[in-house]
């Protein structure tokens, strides 16, 4: 095979796998399931970027929960925010001028001046960028336990402020978030007719993310997070600059969730203070360990997975406890995540049949 | 009240409430020591004891249940230990501690199913819900009392079985070099099976002292494992005396900004000083930096 045709092998396959789900579930009439779908994509964003933080950084965040609560509550509130009262004011108008403001009318039919998506959008990555910074700088001189505590609280705390605040709705969260027009005719929005197309939208960013992902990690960045990943201190003494190079991948990765955020949080309509909660920033941990962790298409499959079955609440009131057992199962029995092992075993089988020791590979213990 | 009284009132619960995190923070290192996973599910094991408590008293006195509770899950945590930790041999640390994340979300939903989401409690040890003692013109419920005490005796009493017993002894000398330990005939897989059991057994009695105070319910475990973590963290990993100068740290904290900040924000407080704490002694108040080997895997 050649290695241009063999690297985008995967990406190909990731991309007929979408429109083969698609197309299979319109042929059973089930295409209610792609909601569920498209959110459980989003929250594979999330995960996907902490399997670049703990599968190649080597570091534990249990904070990308409140890094997705950042960018969701940031675009939620700037949009449904009414301005109106500023109208008359100067740096409105100017900001109106600039398409930053934006009328529209609310759930109720009132015309109200508020942030526009996309306006919203850069300014939640903005504020994440920084605060991902004013976090991650400090908190990554910490090790291993110490390193997952801090995150721990720093994610506890976001919660409680997101709980608190009647800015951010209190516990009810905020409600009415508008529909985002993307351009090119894309419209994140939650409207049953738009659901297949909201489907590629969610299709394309994890594509866009996955490629992104799979050049870094074969770059020399990748290199030198893999090296701090295996041994930190050795990496030092090799020149690579750890603290910077942690930092950085702990910043791209809490910039995925937010932006995964902003996504989920105009697809829904709105966020609640459960998405800020301790519980999913361990779950997305949980999830991204399940997928194996530096094996980018695992991570992807696990967490699409679990979290699909988990939206659509197949198991009912034992979902919680299904959710438990998958995962300890599968990091019990095959530690690296589902794929590898599975793709071994294809390939064995596929080795039987055709016979060609040429394709054949020499087998790794790995059970 | 005047003042110096309503501060002790605030600082007499904080105490209560952090001696079980301490308990819990105990539990996390034990663990941690013999075996370097840091164990989610401990908060788990103090919901159980409370729960199989309150299940028991049906059949049987107060003191009966209590130390039944007590043994029932001090047994459970061993058979943890040896029907799956002890079989994980190839896996790193971090997939252990990711299962016992599992393992606490299943042992909470069992608990669901086999009890129910109802709030229980058991009876007060001595007097009832009115009865309370004057100290220092602050008033305590007698429960608490029991809750002081009991943590403060099976704190002392391990602090002398680590120190003092042979196998304590042993049990020190696994979680300061395995390989060594093993070379002087201690069986450490056994070690680490006792260690489950001894930290399962510790969060038992916290969860049965306590829950006449703050009832027992199925979903307190996740919230106790997170503060006892928090504990554990404060007085630095690896040291259980450590953990109860954090546990009880966490605990007045936390009664100090519940007087202070509206409710919604009650633990803002105690893991902003967590996090400050972190970044200024990043191996915990106690904790002594530790060495990195790098060598040849």
């Amino acid at each position: 095979m050649k290695p241009a045709l063999k690297q985008f092998l995967p990406f190909v396959l990731v991309a007929a796998v979408a429109v083969g789900a698609q197309v299979a579930l319109r042929l059973l009439e089930m295409e209610y399931c792609l909601t569920q779908l498209t959110m459980a994509l989003y929250y594979a964003i999330v995960v996907l970027g902490l399997s670049l933080v703990m599968g190649y950084a080597g570091q534990v965040s249990l904070g990308h929960g409140a890094f997705f609560a950042i960018g969701g509550y940031t675009s939620a509130v700037l949009t449904t925010h009414d301005f109106s009262p500023f109208n008359a004011t100067a740096w409105a108008q100017g900001l109106k001028q600039a398409h930053v403001f934006v009328s529209r009318e609310d759930l109720y039919g009132h015309a109200v001046v508020s942030v526009s998506p996309w306006a919203a959008f850069v300014l939640a990555m903005l504020l994440t960028f920084l605060i991902a910074h004013l976090i991650g700088y400090p908190a990554l001189r910490l090790k291993g336990q110490y390193l997952a505590m801090a995150t721990l609280g720093f994610g506890l705390i976001v919660y409680r402020m997101v709980l608190g605040s009647t800015v951010t709705g209190a516990a009810d969260g905020i409600n009415g978030v508008p529909e985002w027009r993307l351009g090119f005719g894309l419209t994140v929005s939650g409207k049953s007719a738009l659901r297949v197309e909201n489907y590629y939208v969610a299709c394309g960013l994890v594509l866009f993310w996955l490629v992104l992902l799979g050049n870094l990690v074969h770059s020399r960045v990748g290199r030198a997070l893999q090296a701090i990943h295996d041994r930190e201190t050795a990496a030092n003494a090799m020149g690579i600059n750890t603290a910077s190079y942690k930092l950085k991948a702990f910043v791209l990765s809490a910039l995925m969730a937010a932006m995964a955020g902003v996504f989920f949080t105009h697809y829904t309509a709105g966020i609640g203070p459960s998405e800020a909660g301790a519980l999913k920033s361990i779950r997305y941990v949980a999830l991204a360990a399940a997928g194996g962790m530096a094996n980018l298409w695992g991570v992807l499959v696990v967490s699409t997975g679990l979290n699909y079955l988990s939206l659509r609440g197949l198991f009912g009131s034992y979902d919680h406890a299904v959710f438990g057992v998958i995962l300890i199962a599968i990091i019990s029995l095959a530690p690296e995540g589902p794929l590898k092992p599975l793709g071994l075993w294809i390939r064995k089988l596929a080795g039987r049949a055709f016979k060609s020791p040429a394709e054949r590979r020499p087998e790794h213990g790995t059970a | 009240m005047d003042t110096g009284n309503l501060a002790l009132q605030y600082l007499l619960s904080g105490i209560t409430k952090g001696s079980i995190y301490a308990v819990v923070a105990i539990g996390f290192n034990l663990i941690y020591s013999a075996t370097g996973i840091l164990n989610f599910a401990q908060g788990e094991f103090v919901m159980l004891g409370g729960m199989v408590a309150v299940t028991l008293l049906h059949f049987a006195p107060l003191s009966v249940a209590v130390t039944g509770a007590v043994v029932i899950v001090a047994l459970g945590g061993c058979l943890l230990e040896i029907l799956l930790f002890r079989r994980l041999r190839n896996h790193s640390v971090l997939h252990l501690i990711i299962i016992t994340i599992g393992l606490s979300i299943v042992i909470q939903e069992t608990a669901l199913h086999v009890w129910d989401e109802k709030v229980r409690s058991l009876p007060y040890f001595t007097g009832n819900e009115v009865s309370s003692l004057q100290i220092f013109g602050a008033a305590i419920s007698p429960q608490v009392v029991w809750v002081l005490g009991t943590v403060a005796v099976a704190v002392v009493l391990l602090h002398v079985f680590l120190q003092y017993t042979l196998q304590g002894r042993a049990m020190r000398a696994c979680s300061s070099n395995p390989e060594a330990a093993m070379l002087a005939g201690i069986n450490i897989r056994n070690m680490r099976t006792l260690s489950f059991g001894l930290s399962a057994a510790l969060g038992a009695l916290a969860g049965c002292v306590i829950s006449p105070i703050t009832m027992t319910h199925y979903e307190m475990g996740a919230p106790l494992a997170i503060k006892g973590f928090a504990a554990a963290i404060l007085g630095g990993l690896g040291n259980p005396m450590a953990a109860v100068v954090g546990g009880l740290l966490v605990g007045v904290i936390e009664a100090v900004s519940v007087s202070q900040l509206p409710a919604a924000y009650n633990d803002v407080a105690a893991f902003a000083v967590l996090l400050l704490m972190l970044f200024v002694r990043p191996n915990g108040l106690f904790g002594r930096p530790g060495g990195e080997m790098v060598r040849e895997l």
